[in-house]
């Protein structure tokens, strides 16, 4: 391995850098494969702090006022959380746009489609990534509007998490789109996390017979973590 | 073997095009799909009527220059196949063919089944290669390269420039095609000092001929004749990337 040649360019170098990396579906990739690890790890940590729920009302709205209360002194009264929360709009923001600019890109690519195609190897969630993220964010905003701000809640009061859960989920119908959803965040979370693997170009012999494990085993983890509580709640296991 | 098939037919890049039936009747087993249209082509021929125009060259499943969209999957249903090496006893008496061409923005349809792959050419000319003065060959052994080294080249190597990749990605991307010309010269000490300017230039000029992008569905790598590993992908993401991160920019 010598020393690499390389362009020191003649021209205005930070704008055309800049272009080529905005036009790079490769950039835009990473772009996506980043932002997907941030939400991922949000996924697990949120769905690991719901499962307080099953230690009783005590913990758990303990828990939603330990991370308001979190970095005081040193940052003011819900700081941490609205840092944490700004970020991950950010992440999401991104994750979204990577994904619509590069689908539009690819609708360019082929302007003629196939009268038949048979596909070899792709699986379901591969094919339905467009149509699960959709479905996962628009459910965001209801999420956020159910069970954050109150609004679409029949009887919200702010910090008493466990019997907004409690009166949410007694109604079959929300715990059914809670359920359902999450199962096709799994399917997202499945083909996301092996695809990002791949799009950070991270294949080394040692990790990439592990790399579908992983997919599949968080993938299976965060919907039994998350699913566990509307059914709990719907069939009266916690009351 | 009695034969109905679907056909495309297009006058040239500007037609709408559309499909043609045609009944073709004893086709031996044992014939390539490639004769099976010669057969097809004598018959239209002495009828008055315009051959099928499709690519081919060796016919020996080497050159790459055959490719068509059988039955809705690149070089037919027959894996590690091209189109030439692909036999009529792969399918059924009476059965109805699609045959379609490559459909990519990139791949133009020059007429009916031939498309227009000079923009992998384009690729490879802005930085396929490895820059030596020309002369006498050199020394054969004179820079060591590790046995695993030569084999992954190698593997790379095979890729004939089909496009089958592009035809059969649902997003029409180039992109084991572009990694795995990347792989093979950049795997081996003589493409090393030129691996970060060459993935750039190629990824852009890429980019630039209007292919889709990779969504990992990994049909390229079960259409390719060859079965070159999407991990090439993996390494053309990561080539790329830390590239950009060196600050290397696209340069002719």
């Amino acid at each position: 391995m010598g020393a690499r040649i390389t362009s020191p360019s003649m021209e205005s170098a930070p704008m055309n850098r800049a272009a080529a990396l905005y036009r790079s579906a490769i950039f835009k990739k990473a772009i996506m494969a980043i932002t997907g690890m941030v939400l991922f790890g949000f996924v697990l940590s949120h769905m690991t702090g719901n499962l307080k729920i099953f230690q009783g009302a005590e913990k758990i709205n303990h828990y939603s006022e330990f991370l308001r209360e979190f970095g005081q002194p040193v940052l003011p009264y819900k700081g941490f959380l609205w840092i944490m929360r700004l970020g991950l709009i950010g992440a999401a923001v991104l994750h979204i746009w990577s994904a619509i600019a590069l689908t539009l890109d690819n609708r360019r690519a082929r302007p003629k489609n196939y009268e038949l195609r048979r596909p070899v190897q792709m699986d379901y969630a591969s094919r339905t990534m467009r149509y699960s993220g959709f479905i996962v964010a628009g459910y965001i905003v209801y999420h956020l509007l159910h069970l954050t701000s109150g609004q679409a809640h029949p009887d919200f009061v702010h910090g008493d998490v466990y019997s907004n859960l409690i009166i949410a989920f007694q109604n079959p119908l929300v715990a059914a789109i809670y359920v359902v959803v999450n199962i096709l965040l799994s399917f997202h979370l499945y083909h996301g996390l092996w695809s990002m693997f791949q799009s950070l170009g991270i294949d080394h012999p040692a990790v990439k017979g592990l790399r579908r494990p992983f997919a599949a085993t968080f993938a299976v983890v965060i919907c039994l973590g998350f699913i566990a509580i509307p059914i709990s709640i719907v069939t009266g296991l916690i009351q | 073997m009695n034969l109905t098939l679907k056909v495309w037919r297009q006058e040239n890049a500007q037609d709408a095009g559309r499909f043609e039936e045609h009944q073709l009747s004893d086709v031996s087993a044992d014939s390539s799909f490639l004769e099976m249209l010669d057969q097809l082509n004598e018959r239209l021929e002495s009828a008055g009527e315009s051959p099928v125009v499709f690519d081919h060259d060796c016919r020996e499943g080497i050159c790459g220059a055959c490719g068509l969209m059988i039955n809705g999957q690149a070089h037919g249903h027959r894996a590690r196949t091209t189109a030439c090496q692909l036999h009529m006893r792969e399918f059924s008496d009476g059965e109805t063919i699609t045959i379609e061409p490559w459909r990519s923005g990139s791949f133009p349809v020059m007429r009916d089944l031939m498309v227009d792959r000079s923009a992998f050419d384009r690729i490879i000319q802005s930085g396929g290669f490895i820059s030596v003065n020309t002369g006498s060959a050199p020394e054969a052994n004179l820079i060591p390269v590790p046995k695993e080294k030569s084999d992954a080249a190698f593997d790379a190597a095979t890729c004939i420039g089909c496009g089958a990749c592009v035809a059969q990605c649902p997003n029409g991307a180039a992109q084991l095609f572009t990694a795995a010309k990347v792989g093979h010269l950049g795997a081996v000490p003589q493409g090393d000092p030129e691996a970060d300017q060459r993935v750039v230039n190629m990824v852009e000029q890429m980019q630039e001929e209007g292919f889709g992008s990779c969504t990992n569905h990994r049909e390229c790598e079960a259409a390719c004749p060859k079965g070159i590993s999407i991990s090439w992908i993996a390494g053309l993401n990561r080539g790329y990337l830390k590239a950009k991160l060196r600050g290397v920019d696209r340069r002719s």
